[in-house]
């Protein structure tokens, strides 16, 4: 499959760039960590009252740390005018989205993983006994919530002011994932039955597959000039 | 003209193209025919259009009026196959300044499609001597390595047409002679070539044909030796200074 | 000539049906059991909102329209859209807390529907930044039109938040299903002024639009081209 050819060398030559210069997988970790300990000193919660703020923390530092990297995404294909290197071959432009899509999302998954272990430290909070939901609802709603940043980081590397105007796009649109990521994560680490939060892991779903479907589509128009 | 010794097989036409950019228009009503064989210099004063045009030929921007055609038929948006047929070689280098100039060639391969990559790539390097550069990172290079890469990287997969944005820039002497010369041959072989450079001396010695442009609007069309003197006549000064 | 008069009708029948709907809703339509003369605000909220909901509506198939037609017009329609419908949205999130604070005793409360409403606002917002913030004239049409669409998905998420979820918010009273119904003269009155709004809405649309057609001549001209039809 040529398309998957394709699909795979524009992941590995994002990953590479990034393992050699390792500025946005840095910067999105520590910042992310930033924002848990901002709230620690912020609220300073104990006991139950960590497991009703916990949800909340863990996304918001997942949607600043997220944002951070959308908006470096792109870094690396403006410079030199790559992006219009891509442009110039001969594939198909949602290959280019989808590509860009799994690189960000294995590094915010990443920076995920260094922000739970951060709240676990910090916050005496264990996730072993609702690990198995715990990450299939983290990995949902990263899921979409890469699917529209890569999109719109692309949209507002385009503009002026772009460190603004990407939050500015992608948090509206984002809030029916982030209601639903932040409900059903706090059922599944309250150890709630599943059948609990369903429904809110079903909208998980339905939203990912949309943002993805949508900007796979409309990606094209992204990238013409 | 040159001589037409090979039957030009190759025939990329721009059909009355305008570009407005909001109130201002980058190209009026542009029309051209370039068939395999030739080589056409674009020239004009800065702000003319030149690299509008060549953008829209490489297929980079989309023109407000108007359309391209190979071969007498419409070229699509997103054209996979008119994309394979045509190399740009821009201001800008399109490398990636963390990946080798192997990697970055092994990557423009792949996504070209091109067959038998590595031979492919070693002989793009030794078109311009690169040979020994090849695992040095991009970004450390000096602006004319860069941009001896950036050439071979358009020539990777063997384009019919080949577009290029004042290619001289930066090339060090030997490098000058052999991008003259490689714009010599192509032609010979039935490739079109089509460039833009502010030096009308050294554009008018590789070129065998002229499309001058003047704010936006063809001013000239014709065999380049009877082009300098239209040239000279109309800004003197510039042709003169290079 | 002719636009003109056509424009003329319309901003005619705006001014009677918005006359015939304040008579309806101050005058025509009783008191309410509970919350006396204050629910009336409803005649103005509940249009603000289905004009809202237009605009954005109007946003994505004037998106639509550009990136399959690529015709200018569809673009002027969406941006035509963000900005009449952003109005109405403002409206909508003022009238809100204004009713909810002697109903409800506060002025905002965060449930589905509200929270929805104000998601509606900051997309509005967005589109309207996004369209003063580009650096190339040439992709902005292109981009926003992404933009319109992708936030549209959020569209139907609103309008039936109140549906699926049980809020604070009141139920809807069209289409809302059985028992949620008003008595008839209500109806009339809030059915007037939703239709007035909505000619309000498509009066300042269609001005907005024709806006966006004298700039786009006055570009070609200044591009020193003689200006045609588009």
């Amino acid at each position: 499959m040529r398309a998957l050819d394709i699909l795979w060398t524009l992941f590995r030559k994002d990953l590479r760039i990034e393992w050699r210069q390792r500025e946005t997988l840095a910067s999105i970790c520590v910042f992310g960590v930033l924002v848990v300990l901002l709230f620690n000193f912020a609220f300073t919660p104990a006991g139950e009252e960590s497991l009703r703020l916990l949800p909340g923390v863990l996304w918001i530092a997942f949607a600043f740390a997220g944002i951070l990297g959308f908006n470096r995404s792109f870094a690396a294909e403006r410079q030199n005018a790559c992006l219009d290197g891509l442009r110039l071959a001969p594939i198909e432009p949602g290959l280019i989205y989808l590509a860009k899509m799994l690189s960000s999302l294995v590094f915010l998954a990443i920076a995920e993983v260094v922000i739970i272990f951060a709240t676990a430290l910090w916050y005496n909070f264990s996730f072993v006994p609702s690990i198995k939901w715990f990450v299939s609802i983290v990995f949902l709603g990263t899921l979409g919530y890469v699917g529209v940043g890569v999109t719109f980081g692309a949209v507002a590397a385009n503009t002026r002011m772009r460190e603004v105007m990407l939050p500015v796009l992608q948090f509206p649109v984002v809030v029916p994932i982030f209601i639903a990521a932040i409900e059903a994560t706090s059922g599944a680490l309250r150890g709630e039955a599943s059948s609990q939060f369903a429904s809110w892991v079903r909208l998980l779903v339905v939203f990912s597959v949309i943002f993805i479907v949508l900007s796979f589509l409309l990606f094209e128009y992204v990238l013409e000039e | 003209m040159r001589p037409g010794t090979i039957p030009a097989e190759h025939v990329l036409e721009v059909r009355g193209v305008s570009k407005y950019f909001g109130d201002f228009s980058a190209l009026r009503r542009v029309s051209l025919r370039v068939a395999g064989g030739e080589s056409l210099l674009i020239y004009g004063p800065n702000g003319a259009g030149k690299t509008t045009l060549l953008r829209i030929l490489a297929s980079l921007v989309q023109p407000s009026e108007g359309e391209i055609a190979l071969d007498g038929v419409r070229v699509e948006r997103h054209s996979t196959a008119y994309k394979k047929r045509v190399g740009f070689v821009s201001h800008q280098t399109f490398l990636y300044d963390e990946l080798t100039v192997r990697e970055n060639l092994r990557l423009a391969a792949k996504l070209f499609g091109v067959r038998n990559l590595e031979t492919a790539i070693d002989s793009a390097l030794g078109l311009f001597s690169l040979q020994d550069r090849a695992a040095d990172i991009a970004g450390r290079l000096s602006r004319g390595l860069q941009q001896r890469v950036t050439l071979s990287r358009a020539l990777l997969h063997d384009p019919d047409f080949l577009l290029l944005d004042e290619p001289f820039t930066g090339l060090d002497a030997a490098s000058v002679v052999a991008l003259e010369s490689l714009l010599r041959q192509l032609p010979m072989q039935g490739k079109a070539v089509i460039f833009s450079t502010h030096d009308f001396a050294q554009g008018a010695s590789i070129a065998s044909r002229m499309l001058e442009l003047d704010r936006g609007a063809v001013r000239y069309d014709g065999a380049m030796t009877d082009a300098p003197w239209a040239a000279l006549r109309a800004r003197p000064e510039e042709a003169v200074r290079g | 000539m002719k636009k003109n008069s056509s424009m003329t009708v319309h901003s005619l029948l705006t001014l009677a049906w918005i006359l015939i709907s304040l008579y309806l809703a101050f005058i025509f339509a009783p008191n309410e059991a509970n919350q006396g003369n204050v629910y009336r605000i409803m005649y103005i909220h509940v249009p603000c909102a289905w004009s809202a909901l237009v605009g954005y509506t109007v946003i994505f198939a004037g998106s639509v329209g550009y990136l399959w037609k690529r015709s200018q017009f569809a673009d002027d329609l969406a941006y035509a859209g963000a900005e009449v419908g952003f109005i109405f949205c403002c409206c909508l999130l003022i009238t809100g807390p204004l009713w909810a604070k002697p109903v409800w005793g506060v002025w905002w409360v965060w449930d589905p529907r509200t929270t929805l409403t104000f998601v509606l606002w900051l997309l509005f917002v967005g589109y309207l930044l996004l369209r003063t913030f580009f650096v190339n004239p040439a992709q902005a049409a292109l981009l926003s039109a992404v933009v319109g669409i992708i936030g549209f998905v959020d569209v139907p998420i609103d309008y039936m938040a109140i549906r699926w979820w049980r809020t604070q918010h009141p139920q809807p009273v069209i289409m809302g299903g059985p028992d949620s119904g008003l008595p008839p003269r209500m109806e009339i009155a809030l059915f007037t002024s939703i239709g007035a709004f909505l000619c309000l809405f498509f009066y300042l649309l269609r001005q907005r639009l024709h806006m966006g057609t004298a700039r786009r001549d006055l570009e070609q001209l200044r591009r020193g081209e003689t200006a045609t039809e588009f």
